[in-house]
């Protein structure tokens, strides 16, 4: 019920900042507030090493003159500082060209309905408690064997937000949510060896939240299992990508077909639409209504409602992922992904982790890239890799200091197959994915 | 005084905070036994424009204040930040943020009074504001000009996206002892990204700079323009460019902004926070050697105008130039002064954070590589068959195993000691700890890089410098495709 006070006040707010726009002569306008809190507190070796509190704000404004446009955006709410952000993206808008394709979506793709997602779980969770919680998963890890030889520490996020956002069409929604997180990093020796790695738990719902020791546990073994990595010659052979990192190619696939890169000629995926880019099984699809998940909401960024859509079946791309400008650009309609897209999923195969391997069988498994070495325009990549090398199904010994290179065109279009061991925790959903073949360079 | 005069302004005043109000907020946080506090006011005007397909496509302008309040009691840090700078709500921050003292006795609350020292430290950057150095009408000429110039220069270029960045930050720190330090930051940047096509092949380039200046740089020697012409050039390059050499080989890094290498493989691994902790690959091995005796590496936040630069951290600590490894010998961290109690050293003015919603950090300045006595012809000549690699895209490091990567944008083979033919870009990944030992030919060309770095770390974002000569290494492992 507070909640709803609280929107209800921000609405007004947003209100009265598009009356001010259309006050100081803009045609239309948008306007975004936001509020969050939170409480975050870290630990290391058995004590207490920050406790921070977060509480911020922020406004965003973009006004239309015609088809001139300006933005400005201030972390200050007082009244004469929305007047004064008003002007300065009215002052903007005086310098910026007239562009055919600028301005606020079409009236019809706004959303209307409003469903409850279930996103909003504040954990009411004291300091005291949350430090106890920490402490509990790092020492998980820092107990867990004896290779276990120092700890960056644990920590507890926690943080609750309000977003209203309105335009000049009349559109004008808040929505709260919430996001709980608990993490861990430790180190392990073994020799002169020395590896660190990390695991998290992250949710809407404190109760979704995997359980403290649990965590810790699998930060510990994620080190031990790096612990006196070698490098490999250089050579060509299939790669796995484990699921925690296959949302990396998914999301520089989602890169390409997205409408900013498209209408700038900068994406190795121009002209595909309908055409073939991944094999025949891969079906790639949006769930913004799911409840409860991380990347669910109703309208986008621009509050164009979001859609449950196909985005690849049969291998063939069905459709961009475009916002209201992008898409007039290309002369297409907005596919509700200002912002991304939402709860991006892949249907997954039949096989677990295990049978991943087995159908790796000999090849690399990769659990964590390095830098960006991506290149959108031509699709090459190259990029740092650790994982481990597999004999018939079963992991050999860890791998380090290797690239792993090919050209995502060729690598979306040879994917083998797609793991069931889905990891739910960000918007991209998808299990392990292998790759029939790339470029390893190594010693 | 004059610096803090300007802040007050910018800040406190309109704010209404007066120095009895940081008294009363630090006598708060020093009610509780704590080693140290501090108070961090910030204000940061920031502006964009972006020129698209020949027209002004965007443009933003935005204003972030807040305070960040801290306590620190032996290794514990209690933080908060409000974006309301309020007596009350920084108040009610400095209660949150003392409860770090568990054992809270109230014992000996030293009483804060605020004094304002006249800065006696030099100033490497002017305290002028970028967003006002032109009209708003001379920054669109200013972007319309580089576009129509560069769009000229070759018929195969499609796009030309040009982007022109300003802020102006001012910050003042309140430390527990009551006196008050203050800076004034200038910042700009303009970049300018081509794409080209050629038989529908499509291939880009990008090229920017900037510094603690105003947008006059970005006119004077035409610099602006010598960004487009080398965006077009590097983008045409790419055009001709074969696939990539896979494996360990020697590998010639240009001058300037190629020093990315000395940012991952070394300069977060000298990090005090974690060598403190020891999970660096560095961590107790000052007095060895990490590199080969022609490397002396420094990091440097003197240096006038420059991106990476500071008059004082984020601590108030003047920076410094603080030399990391003499001859290839480890000679120290840098450091903020958290870090650099608990290790018994000297604060190296490394101390930074993103703003005044972040925790400080020890974070990198400036970071290069000093001039060697190779004239960089002759080190390419001393190469049979090898890589030489021109710019970079982003870089990173696992601190701990050591292993580091950074992405070439652009690349040719040698051969026999010639420069052959451009091949495609390639991730280089190596070990810090002992990828400098293979270092065998320093040239004497330092170049710093035109103004463009940003270092990530906990999520917090810092403009940086880096820099270096033309270096030969032995033995490097190249991420392509042509196995």
């Amino acid at each position: 019920m507070q909640n709803q006070d609280q929107i209800n006040q921000l609405k007004n707010t947003v209100q009265s900042i598009l009356d001010e726009a259309a006050k100081q002569g803009a045609s239309a306008a948008e306007a975004g507030l936001s509020q969050e809190n939170g409480l975050s507190v870290a630990v290391r070796l058995g004590d207490v090493e920050t406790i921070e509190h977060h509480c911020s704000q922020g406004l965003g404004v973009t006004v239309y003159f015609g088809q001139r446009k300006g933005s400005a955006s201030t972390t200050d709410l007082s009244a004469a500082s929305i007047k004064e952000t008003v002007s300065a993206a009215c002052s903007i808008a005086r310098y910026t060209s007239e562009d055919e394709f600028s301005g606020l979506p079409e009236q019809a793709l706004l959303a209307t309905e409003f469903p409850d997602l279930d996103l909003y779980h504040p954990w009411d969770v004291s300091v005291d408690k949350a430090i106890e919680l920490a402490i509990e998963c790092e020492d998980a890890a820092r107990f867990y064997h004896e290779e276990i030889s120092n700890s960056e520490g644990a920590s507890v996020d926690t943080h609750q937000g309000l977003r209203v956002m309105g335009n000049s069409l009349g559109f004008l929604q808040g929505y709260t949510s919430t996001r709980h997180s608990l993490s861990c990093s430790v180190l392990g020796q073994r020799g002169d060896s020395m590896q660190r790695d990390y695991w998290y738990t992250v949710a809407r719902n404190a109760l979704n939240l995997d359980p403290a020791v649990e965590v810790g546990k699998k930060a510990a073994e994620r080190t031990l299992r790096r612990l006196q990595g070698r490098s490999l010659s250089t050579r060509q052979c299939p790669v796995l990508y484990s699921a925690e990192i296959a949302s990396g190619l998914l999301s520089s696939f989602i890169g390409a077909i997205s409408g900013g890169n498209l209408y700038r000629k900068s994406s190795f995926l121009l002209d595909t639409l309908d055409t073939q880019i991944f094999p025949e099984f891969i079906r790639i699809h949006e769930q913004p209504y799911l409840i409860g998940a991380l990347g669910s909401s109703a309208y986008d960024g621009e509050g164009v409602a979001t859609k449950t859509r196909d985005i690849v079946t049969d291998g063939i791309l069905r459709s961009y992922v475009l916002s209201t400008y992008s898409a007039k650009k290309l002369g297409l309609q907005s596919t509700g992904n200002a912002g991304g897209v939402h709860n991006l999923t892949i249907d997954t195969g039949t096989l677990d982790y295990q049978g991943m391997l087995k159908e790796l069988n000999t090849g690399l498994l990769i659990t964590e890239l390095m830098g960006q070495g991506v290149n959108m325009v031509t699709g090459d990549y190259s990029r740092g890799a650790a994982g481990f090398w597999v004999e018939n199904g079963e992991i050999q010994y860890p791998v380090e200091e290797i690239t792993i290179a090919g050209n995502l065109k060729d690598m979306l279009k040879n994917i083998v197959a797609v793991g069931n061991d889905i990891d739910y925790r960000g918007n991209v959903r998808t299990g392990s994915i292998l790759v029939e073949r790339m470029s390893i360079a190594g010693e | 005084m004059e610096i803090l005069n300007l802040a007050r302004q910018a800040i406190l005043i309109p704010a209404g905070i007066e120095d009895g109000d940081i008294e009363q907020i630090m006598n708060r946080l020093l009610s509780s036994q704590v080693d140290a506090a501090d108070i961090y006011f910030q204000s940061s005007h920031f502006e964009s424009w972006v020129m698209e397909a020949g027209i002004i496509k965007e443009g933003s302008h935005s204003i972030e204040q807040g305070a960040g309040v801290r306590a620190v009691y032996g290794e514990k840090t209690g933080f908060a930040y409000s974006d309301l700078i309020e007596l009350p709500v920084l108040l009610e921050a400095a209660n949150n943020v003392k409860a770090i003292v568990r054992q809270g006795q109230d014992a000996n609350p030293l009483h804060c009074k605020v004094s304002t020292k006249a800065a006696n430290w030099p100033l490497y950057y002017g305290t002028q504001n970028p967003l006002k150095s032109l009209e708003d009408q001379q920054k669109i000429d200013l972007l319309r000009h580089v576009d129509s110039e560069t769009r000229k220069l070759d018929s195969r270029i499609e796009e030309v996206i040009i982007s022109l960045v300003g802020v102006h930050e001012h910050i003042i720190v309140a430390r527990q002892d009551g006196s008050l330090v203050a800076d004034v930051r200038p910042l700009v940047r303009m970049n300018v990204t081509v794409i080209v096509e050629q038989n529908g092949q499509r291939e880009q380039g990008s090229m920017g700079g900037g510094g603690r200046s105003d947008y006059n740089r970005f006119i004077e020697q035409d610099t602006a323009l010598e960004y487009g012409r080398e965006a077009v050039r590097q983008a045409l390059v790419n055009l001709e460019a074969v696939d990539a050499p896979a494996g360990n080989m020697t590998v010639v890094l240009g001058p300037g902004w190629p020093g990315i290498l000395l940012h991952e493989a070394i300069g977060h691994g000298l990090e005090g926070d974690f060598n403190r902790k020891g999970t660096s690959a560095f961590s107790g091995r000052v007095g060895e050697r990490v590199a080969s005796d022609l490397c002396t590496v420094v990091d440097d936040g003197t240096l006038p105008d420059r991106r990476g630069s500071l008059s004082i951290d984020d601590e108030g600590t003047p920076t410094e130039k603080t030399v990391l490894i003499e001859n290839g010998i480890l000679k120290g961290y840098m450091q903020d002064k958290l870090n650099a109690r608990l290790m018994g050293v000297s604060p190296t003015g490394n101390g930074r954070r993103e703003s005044y919603a972040h925790l400080p950090m020890p974070r990198m300045t400036n970071t290069y590589m000093l001039p060697g006595n190779h004239d960089p012809g002759e080190i390419i000549k001393s190469v049979k068959k090898g890589l030489y690699a021109r710019n970079f895209g982003g870089g990173q490091v696992d601190i701990t195993s050591g292993k580091f990567v950074f992405s070439a944008s652009e690349a040719y083979l040698i051969e026999n000691g010639q420069i052959t033919r451009a091949v495609k870009g390639a991730t280089l990944i190596g070990n810090g700890p002992d990828v400098l030992t293979k270092v065998s030919m320093v040239g004497n060309d330092l170049q710093l890089d035109s103004g463009v770095g940003s270092c990530g770390k906990e999520g917090q974002s810092v403009p940086v410098g880096v820099g270096q000569p033309t270096l030969k290494i032995d033995g490097l492992t190249v991420g392509g495709t042509s196995v």
